[in-house]
C-alpha cells in the first residue's frame, strides 16, 4: 500500500467508507450516537495503523494520547472557560504532540516486549494521574459539564446527534487524506522499510530513531484530536479513555479490520463497535465472548484481517473470470 | 592524497578474547582491495568497525583524510562509505525496485518528504531502474526481493550500496552461498563497477579473489600477517602456512 511501485492516484472504491458513511446519517437517524463514535475511532485506528502497521511500532499505549486529547479538550471546556471546538481540538493534538514526542524520544529507543511494556506503563500512569486529579479531571466520577460551542457560530450540537456525525466524519475525511498523503509519500515508503529492515536503513544512512519519533509524535497528534472529538461528541470524559483496556480494545479493532492497510482501520471499527452495540443489548452478560470468538477467528484463518479475506475473495474471483474469458 | 579509508592501530578485544590487534590498514582511492583470512580472522570484526556498527576498542579510522571513529553508520554513510552484507539483507517483501528506491531517496534527503507521492517522484525512479540496468536486474524490478534467486539477490544488495553513490564500497562476502556460474555473474558485474570508487571486498572464493584484486591484505587472528599484490601473496610462504594451504589440500 505504500512505496515507489504503487499507483497513488484514488480509485473509486475509497469512496465508500465516506459514501456509507453519509448513506447511514439519511438511513439510520436513531444510530448517529454510534455512528459518531465509530468514526472517532476509526481516526483513532488510523493513527494506529501509522506508527504499527506502516512504522511497526508495537504499542499498547496508545490511549494515552487518545486520553489525554479527550482530557484537555474536557477541562478546556469544562474548567477553563475554552468552548470553541476547533481550539479545543488544537490543543488537544498539541497536549498529544508533545506527549507523543517526550515520550516517544524515550521508549523509542528499546524494541519489541521492552517497548511494549513501556508503552503500556505510559498509558497506566496517565490512568492513575487522572484517577488521582479528581479536581481537574472528576476523578472516577468523569469530567461533566463539558462545554462546546456550536462549530463556526453555525451548528449546535444537537440531541440528535446529527451535528456531531457530520463533524466527526468531517474531521475523519481530513485526518484520512493527510494519513494517506504519508503513506503513499518518500517518508511512508521510507517506514515500510524500517519495518521490513531496521538495520538495512540505519546502513542506507536514515536516521531511524528520529523517523520513529516523528511519526510516532504525528500518530500522538492524532490520536489527540480523536479524543477531544469523543469528548466534544459526549460532552463527559470518563476515565475508560486512558489505560490498558481502551488501547486493547483498539488493537483488536485493528487487526479485525487488517493492519498496515490503511482500510483496516476503517473496517474493524465498524465491525467491533457494531457488534459491541448488538451483543451488549441481546447477551448483556456475555457480549465480550462474541468478540472474543471473532478475534480468535480472524487471526487463525486470516492475518490479514477482514480486509484480508476480501483481498483474497478478489483474487480468486478475478482468477476464475479470467479463466472463463480465455475458455471462450 | 589521503587515503580513501585508513585506519590507525585499530584494536578490539571482547573482554579477553581480541579480535584486532593494532591494524594499520589503507585503501587507496579507486582501489581493487581484498580482505582474506582464515575463518575467526576477524574479517567481519575489521568491516564491521569500519561501517560503524561496532566501536573500537582503541585506534582510530579515516574516511578520505577526515576522522570517523566516533561517528555513527548514517553519518559514515553520508561521508560516501558502502557496504553490502555478508548474509543478505534486503527488504524482502518490497519490490526491487522499492529495494534500490530507498536509499536513493535517503542519499538525496528526500525520504523525509511527506506530501508527495513516492511514485511520482520519476527522477528516483528513473535512476533506480538505471542502476538495476546496469546489473542486469531491469527485468525484476517489480518482483519482491524474496522471490528472487539467491544469486540476483545479491546483486541487489550491490545495487542498493551502489545507489548510494559511495567513494568506499565494502563488499562483505559478495558471492557467499552462490553457486559458481552465478558468482562468475557477480564477478563480472563487479569488474564492470566505475574505476573511481575504491572497493574493499572480503571473500573465500579465492578465485574470485585473485581475479579482482589488485592488491591484498592477509589478516589472521586479528593482526595483518602481509600485504601485496596477488602473486606475491599467493607466493609468500607464511600464507600458504597458515592459510592457503587448507585450500590446496583440500
Amino acid at each position: 500500500m505504500s512505496g515507489y511501485s504503487v499507483d497513488s492516484r484514488l480509485r473509486w472504491t475509497e469512496a465508500i467508507p465516506f459514501a456509507v458513511a453519509l448513506a447511514a446519517f439519511f438511513l439510520l437517524p436513531e444510530y448517529l450516537a454510534l455512528g459518531a463514535r465509530i468514526l472517532i475511532f476509526i481516526l483513532f485506528a488510523l493513527s494506529l495503523d501509522l506508527i504499527l502497521g506502516y512504522a511497526g511500532i508495537v504499542t499498547l499505549g496508545h490511549s494515552a494520547f487518545f486520553g489525554l486529547g479527550a482530557y484537555t479538550a474536557g477541562i478546556l471546556g469544562a474548567k477553563a472557560g475554552i468552548a470553541d471546538p476547533f481550539v479545543q481540538l488544537f490543543f488537544a493534538g498539541a497536549a498529544g504532540a508533545v506527549l507523543g514526542l517526550a515520550t516517544g524520544a524515550i521508549i523509542l529507543r528499546t524494541r519489541a516486549l521492552t517497548l511494549l511494556m513501556l508503552t503500556l506503563a505510559i498509558t497506566a500512569i496517565l490512568l492513575e494521574v487522572a484517577n488521582k486529579m479528581s479536581s481537574l479531571t472528576g476523578g472516577a466520577d468523569g469530567l461533566s459539564g463539558v462545554q462546546v460551542n456550536p462549530i463556526l457560530g453555525l451548528f449546535r450540537f444537537d440531541l440528535f446527534g446529527r451535528t456531531a456525525f457530520l463533524y466527526c466524519l468531517a474531521a475523519l475525511l481530513i485526518g484520512w487524506w493527510a494519513v494517506r498523503r504519508i503513506i503513499y509519500s518518500p517518508f511512508g515508503a521510507m517506514l515500510t522499510g524500517i519495518r521490513e529492515n531496521r538495520a538495512r536503513m540505519h546502513a542506507v544512512g536514515a536516521p531511524v530513531y528520529w523517523r520513529l519519533v516523528l511519526i510516532y509524535t504525528i500518530s500522538a497528534t492524532m490520536a489527540g484530536m480523536a479524543g477531544a472529538l469523543l469528548t466534544q461528541v459526549n460532552q463527559f470524559v470518563g476515565l475508560n479513555v486512558l489505560g490498558l483496556e481502551p488501547s486493547g480494545d483498539l488493537l483488536v479493532m485493528l487487526i479485525l479490520g487488517g493492519v498496515g492497510r490503511m482500510y483496516g482501520a476503517f473496517v474493524g471499527p465498524v465491525v467491533y463497535l457494531v457488534a459491541q452495540d448488538y451483543l451488549a443489548k441481546q447477551y448483556p452478560e456475555y457480549w465480550y465472548f462474541g468478540i472474543g470468538a471473532l478475534l480468535i477467528t480472524v487471526v487463525l484463518f486470516a492475518p490479514g484481517g477482514i480486509l484480508g479475506i476480501i483481498d483474497k475473495c478478489l483474487q480468486l474471483f478475478k482468477q476464475k473470470s479470467s479463466v472463463n474469458r480465455s475458455a471462450r | 592524497m589521503p587515503a580513501a579509508l585508513q585506519t590507525e592501530k585499530l584494536c578490539k578485544s571482547f573482554g579477553a578474547l581480541t579480535v584486532a590487534q593494532n591494524i594499520d590498514f589503507r585503501l587507496e582511492p579507486g582501489a581493487r582491495h581484498a580482505l582474506i583470512g582464515p575463518n575467526g580472522a576477524g574479517k567481519t570484526t575489521f568491516v564491521n568497525m569500519l561501517t560503524g556498527a561496532l566501536a573500537p576498542s582503541a585506534g582510530r579510522i579515516l574516511l578520505n583524510g577526515e576522522e570517523v571513529t566516533k561517528k555513527n553508520q548514517a553519518a559514515r554513510v553520508k561521508l560516501g562509505l558502502g557496504r553490502t552484507f555478508q548474509i543478505t539483507s534486503l527488504f524482502p517483501r518490497l519490490p526491487v525496485l522499492d529495494n534500490v528506491a530507498l536509499a536513493i531517496a535517503e542519499r538525496d534527503g528526500l525520504a523525509i518528504r511527506m506530501w508527495r507521492s513516492a511514485s511520482s517522484h520519476k527522477e528516483i525512479l528513473e535512476e533506480s531502474r538505471s542502476i538495476l540496468d546496469a546489473l542486469g536486474l531491469a527485468d525484476d524490478a517489480a518482483l519482491a526481493a524474496q522471490d528472487l534467486p539467491y544469486g540476483k539477490q545479491r546483486l541487489v544488495e550491490i545495487a542498493i550500496a551502489l545507489s548510494l553513490k559511495p567513494r568506499v564500497l565494502l563488499l562483505d562476502e559478495p558471492a557467499a552461498g552462490v553457486p559458481t556460474d552465478e558468482s562468475k555473474k557477480i564477478l563480472a558485474n563487479l569488474e564492470r563497477l566505475p574505476a573511481d570508487i575504491a572497493i574493499l571486498i572480503i571473500e573465500h572464493d579465492m578465485d574470485l579473489v585473485f581475479r579482482f584484486a589488485r592488491t591484498i591484505t592477509v589478516l589472521v587472528q586479528g593482526e595483518v600477517l602481509v600485504e601485496g599484490p596477488p602473486e606475491a601473496i599467493a607466493a609468500d610462504r607464511r600464507v600458504r602456512d597458515v592459510y592457503l594451504g587448507e585450500g590446496a589440500h583440500a
